[in-house]
């Protein structure tokens, strides 16, 4: 399996903002603790080494690009 | 055994420490330092420094018959417990040097550990889930136990040992070192053929050869607090580990018990900590107290301040000058892999050496110790590395990580398996080792691994397959009885029925482990490593793999 950027969420403003209540109410470190556990989570759901570090690779990438760009 | 000393612990501050020691189940002995020689001296195979490393190997070379000279600055054995956890593989070491049984007895054995968040148990482990071997996971013994006896095996061994003889020069030459050695009653010139460096992580002898010894330094600072608990403790023989437990927040503690009641406390201080305030037993004893309770009485028995670091030398081996233990590499404590490691160093060398001193082996064959160790240690390093990492978060994103995982784990098998309080020892595959020959096995012991233990029987008695490795070359085959394959190589075979001059091979464990088919046949090496897997024992390719065993292909 390699990493599929194609759009794969039917609804993806529902996810947005899943994730946005999922933060309701928390302060930065609680927040920082509770994304932890969501990649751990989703990490292990995924099971896939080579994927994983093409998916860390990416979201690395896209924020020196966010920086400079 | 100054020299000697796993300086995983450089807080030690001897004479202070010694003030309050309270009481000691073991009375440290003092060992008498031999006047010098009249004039230069010629010896064959030196060992500087007399701690588990270099005792170890002292001993093993002399039970193969090499004549060996150990020099040590000190006059005793270590103070305080130092490498408590003595590994599955260490104790099968030792058991061939005969001192396995003892430690076995006197050690307090221990396989399960627990790791606790705050005030909550996070996960538990057991290390050997299996049965059938002679010897535990993990012992726990202080460290002076071991050096002592093997002190005593050394000398029995006819090992020529001088304490209080110092290395003050070291100068290599082609042909041997030229060492000048300080005693109190005179100075004097050694020359060694071969010098065996195991003086510890402050090693004399590599800073004499101006030897870089790089890697990283933990900002990080633990206090470890040997106690001897006087009453009943309700903590079982197990390794407890706390991440951020209420009675020291913030920080970790891990809890190990010894023999003779004295239990080894490690607590996280973290970098800020003043080293020479929190070893001061006004500062100890509460943090003790917080943990064990007002009323349980126990007294201070040995107390250090320590950071560490993990590096290594780019080559253990300088010509003739060869390192091992801590000298040559050095790892953070939780793991247990800096006593083990050495005491493995020591097992993969001490065959080797011999071998080249007797000619049975060129002397390239010491290269492969370089090949073998290096890989072995790169592996501590790692594991010790990350041990570290996730007990001493480094940054706010590591922190919320580590955490994470503790929060999850008590629910989730999956993040379990991610606590990381020390990857405990395990020994060394020698995987990529130019040693290893070919390999017809399938599943267990693969070329390059140590010989798995497995219950065997002799002549109707229980026995045990590494107690059959005695630390000769020799050949297992899995088949009732017959000639030997190939004359002058000692051959066991490993019998499923019972039978005359055979291993009875009864629960068919030795076979499985050793991933043969019946029939099969594997070459062991004198430290008791599978150095090849034969699907039958064909003398051709057994005798091709015997000379890449010694060096000579």
């Amino acid at each position: 399996m390699s990493l599929d950027t194609s759009p794969r969420i039917a609804d993806p403003d529902a996810l947005f903002a899943l994730l946005v209540e999922a933060h309701r109410g928390l302060d930065e470190a609680e927040s920082r603790r509770l994304d932890a556990r969501l990649v751990l989570i989703l990490a292990n759901q995924l099971g896939d080494m080579a994927v994983l570090r093409a998916a860390i690779a990416l979201a690395r990438d896209a924020a020196s690009r966010g920086e400079t760009g | 055994m100054g020299s000697g000393e796993g300086s995983a612990f450089p807080g030690l501050d001897a004479p202070r420490l010694r003030a309050f020691i309270c009481r000691m189940a073991f009375t440290a002995p003092r060992y008498a330092a031999p006047s010098p020689p009249p004039g230069p001296e010629r010896r064959g195979v030196v060992v500087v420094g007399g701690g588990l490393v270099g005792l170890t190997l002292a001993l093993d070379l002399a039970q193969r018959g090499v004549a060996v000279t150990l020099l040590d600055d000190d006059d005793t054995v270590s103070t305080g417990s130092r490498a408590i956890c003595f590994a599955k593989r260490t104790l099968e070491i030792y058991g061939r040097l005969g001192l396995g049984p003892r430690m076995l007895a006197k050690g307090v054995t221990w396989r399960k550990g627990r790791v606790f968040h705050g005030a909550h148990e996070a996960y538990a482990f057991d290390l050997l889930p299996e049965e059938g071997h002679e010897y535990p996971a993990f012992i726990n013994l202080q460290q002076y136990y071991a050096e002592a006896w093997l002190v005593e095996a050394c000398a029995a061994a006819g090992v020529d040992l001088r304490w209080r003889h110092k290395v003050s020069a070291v100068h290599p030459q082609a042909a041997g070192v030229e060492l000048a050695i300080t005693t109190q009653g005179g100075d004097y010139a050694l020359h060694a053929d071969w010098l065996l460096a195991c003086d510890g992580a402050r090693s004399f002898v590599r800073e004499s050869l101006n030897l870089p010894f790089t890697g990283q330094v933990f900002r990080d600072r633990f206090l470890i607090a040997d106690v001897v608990i006087k009453g009943d403790v309700a903590f079982p023989t197990e390794r407890w580990f706390w991440f951020d437990p209420p009675f020291h927040p913030g920080q970790s503690v891990l809890l190990h018990k010894q023999p003779d009641n004295v239990w080894r406390i490690d607590f996280q201080l973290g970098w800020d900590a003043d080293p020479e305030v929190e070893r001061q037993p006004d500062r100890v004893i509460p943090r003790v107290q917080a943990m064990l309770g007002p009323d349980l009485p126990f007294d201070l028995e040995w107390v250090s301040v320590y950071t560490f670091r993990c590096r290594r030398l780019e080559k253990f081996r300088h010509g003739r000058v060869i390192f091992a233990g801590d000298s040559a590499h050095q790892v953070s404590p939780f793991g247990a892999r800096g006593g083990n490691g050495g005491v493995q160093d020591a097992d993969n060398l001490a065959w080797k050496l011999a071998a080249v001193l007797n000619g049975t082996a060129p002397e390239s064959l010491l290269d492969s110790y370089d090949a073998e160790r290096i890989a072995a240690a790169d592996e501590n390093i790692l594991h010790s590395t990350r041990s570290t990492d996730f007990i001493t978060p480094k940054g706010k994103a590591a922190q919320a990580y580590r955490d994470a995982v503790l929060d999850l784990a008590a629910q989730h098998p999956f993040a379990r398996s991610l606590v990381n309080s020390g990857r405990l020892s395990r020994p060394a595959i020698l995987a990529g080792s130019p040693l290893n020959g070919p390999d017809a096995g399938q599943g267990g012991a693969v070329p390059g691994s140590p010989l798995p233990d497995a219950p065997l029987r002799r002549d109707g008695q229980p026995d045990w397959l590494l107690r059959q490795a005695k630390g000769q070359e020799m050949l297992l085959v899995c088949a009732p009885p017959g000639p030997p394959p190939l004359p002058g190589l000692p051959t066991l075979f490993l019998s499923p029925e019972e039978a005359p001059h055979a291993a009875h091979d009864h629960a068919g464990l030795a076979r499985l482990r050793l991933g043969l088919p019946p029939g099969g046949a594997a070459l062991v090496r004198p430290d008791q490593h599978v150095a090849a897997r034969f699907a039958w024992p064909d003398p051709v390719a057994i005798q091709a793999a015997r000379a890449r065993l010694w060096g000579r292909a």
